[in-house]
């Protein structure tokens, strides 16, 4: 017997609302009723970060998020972090700048994760930024990249000089 | 798609209690970092499940009228660790719970799901255990407590009444518990993410007031047994003792007698037991040094 509800929710700046199968996930609600193909599905567990999205401005894998617990939240996709005319945020810019991107499947989480840490407005150790970071898998490896992106961005927003090369 | 027949969602306390009694063969999902990671292995797949997550009241430290640490036990370990209150007087919780899984993992695991769980290996468990923690369930009967120590029953299974349609609804830390104690978490891991815990350990301590005595030591494992659980013969050792070095050599080793590790593909009961008395010296050296004492 299938259940239905209706999940009301603000996804990327819209209120919005659609009726879902209570069997959804978070996942399945943002890339089959609302096309946000950001969202990736790796593993569906919870381990590898790719389906990331910030609720409530923190980072959740919304694999592992029901789609009936998104009602009354706000919700930020990458797609939510482009300017008006299709602009690339600061963090996006600083990915492609220090190719921080191989096949490109793990970025938007990182990035999402990234946004999550920029927002917070503070200047994090290198120990604290990795521990911050640790919830993706990449499996090209391109780590270092990634890590030096989130870097340059965090010292560039807080108008401080940037202590490596 | 989750494999669920069926999803109840609790408006409040109350309600998860009637649902709870409408459908008794029903899990309740918390944060669902482990409800629906099972579901989707296949182990709790086309269940019927109890949606407590949107239980707001449920979230939240705050000091209560007896002056306990009162933990809602929808708290997710973020807001755990980064919660005043904790870092106040109960630091060493907050440093634990921040070693569960990833950064995602602890915006969505809360402390609740985490003990009712009933596993060893939970990173809060053998804090909760060492600081003697109380569990409130709340049922169709009202409100009961009970120590940490008997909640947890065997391996994953704690004593939460289904027929009274009962479920967790807080933590609490007693002011005589957490009043001038420090303590230190050490998880063993192989890796810094993504990991559960070959062996963790929790010590804390309460110093006399010129620093110079242990007034009181509580020491806890994780996965040194089926269950978190306390070492009675080395809290015997460091009770009412000045700190030296042949002390606390001799704490680390008293811990062996209390505990029972196992072999597991983790890790080998050997290698548990050897590096269970490391454990204990470094977090016991660390909880005096928290406190302001000294190692003489």
């Amino acid at each position: 017997m299938s259940q239905y509800k209706v999940v009301h929710c603000n996804i990327n700046g819209k209120d919005v609302e659609r009726v879902v199968d209570v069997r959804a996930s978070l996942t399945d609600m943002l890339r089959n009723e609302y096309h946000l193909t950001s969202v990736k599905k790796g593993c569906e567990v919870g381990e590898c970060g790719a389906c990331n999205v910030l609720i409530n401005g923190e980072a959740f894998n919304s694999c592992i998020y029901l789609a009936v617990w998104a009602e009354g939240k706000t919700i930020l996709t990458l797609e939510g972090l482009e300017g008006p005319n299709g602009e690339l945020s600061d963090i996006q810019q600083a990915f492609i700048d220090e190719t921080a991107i191989q096949c490109g499947f793990c970025t938007p989480g990182f990035i999402m994760t990234a946004a999550e840490i920029l927002n917070a407005g503070k200047l994090y150790s290198d120990a604290e930024l990795r521990k911050l970071l640790s919830g993706h898998l990449c499996r090209c490896t391109g780590y270092e990249n990634i890590f030096r992106a989130v870097k340059k961005t965090m010292y560039k927003r807080l108008g401080k000089e940037i202590d490596f090369v | 798609m989750y494999d669920m027949k069926a999803l109840y969602e609790a408006e409040s306390v109350e309600h998860a209690i009637q649902l709870r009694l409408e459908h008794p063969e029903a899990q309740i999902i918390a944060g669902g970092s482990d409800v629906l990671v099972q579901m989707r292995e296949g182990k709790r797949a086309g269940k019927e499940l109890i949606s407590i997550y949107m239980i707001d009241a449920m979230r939240g430290v705050s000091i209560d009228e007896e002056e306990n640490i009162r933990i809602g036990s929808l708290t997710s370990f973020s807001h755990i660790t980064h919660d005043p209150i904790i870092q106040k007087y109960i630091n060493v919780l907050g440093e634990a719970v921040d070693q569960v899984g990833s950064p995602q993992i602890r915006n969505i695991g809360t402390i609740g799901g985490n003990t009712c769980n009933g596993v060893t290996s939970a990173d809060s468990a053998s804090t909760l255990h060492a600081w003697e923690a109380i569990v409130e369930l709340t049922g169709k009967n009202g409100v009961r407590r009970l120590p940490i120590k008997d909640f947890y029953i065997k391996a994953g299974t704690v004593d939460i009444r289904v027929d009274e349609g009962e479920i967790q609804t807080a933590i609490l830390i007693p002011k005589s518990s957490y009043e001038n104690t420090f303590g230190h978490y050490i998880k063993y891991g192989m890796r810094n993410a993504m990991e559960i815990a070959s062996l963790g350990c929790s010590v804390n301590v309460r110093l006399s007031e010129d620093k110079q005595t242990i007034d009181r030591c509580r020491i806890a494992y994780g996965v040194a047994g089926p269950v978190p659980m306390r070492c009675p013969s080395a809290e015997a050792v460091a009770n009412g003792v000045m700190p030296t070095e042949a002390m606390i050599e001799e704490f680390s080793l008293a811990a062996l007698k209390d505990i029972n590790p196992r072999d597991s593909w983790r890790a080998s009961k050997a290698f548990r037991q050897h590096i269970a008395v490391e454990m204990a010296k470094r977090a016991l050296v660390e909880s005096i040094h928290r406190a302001g004492g000294e190692i003489k």
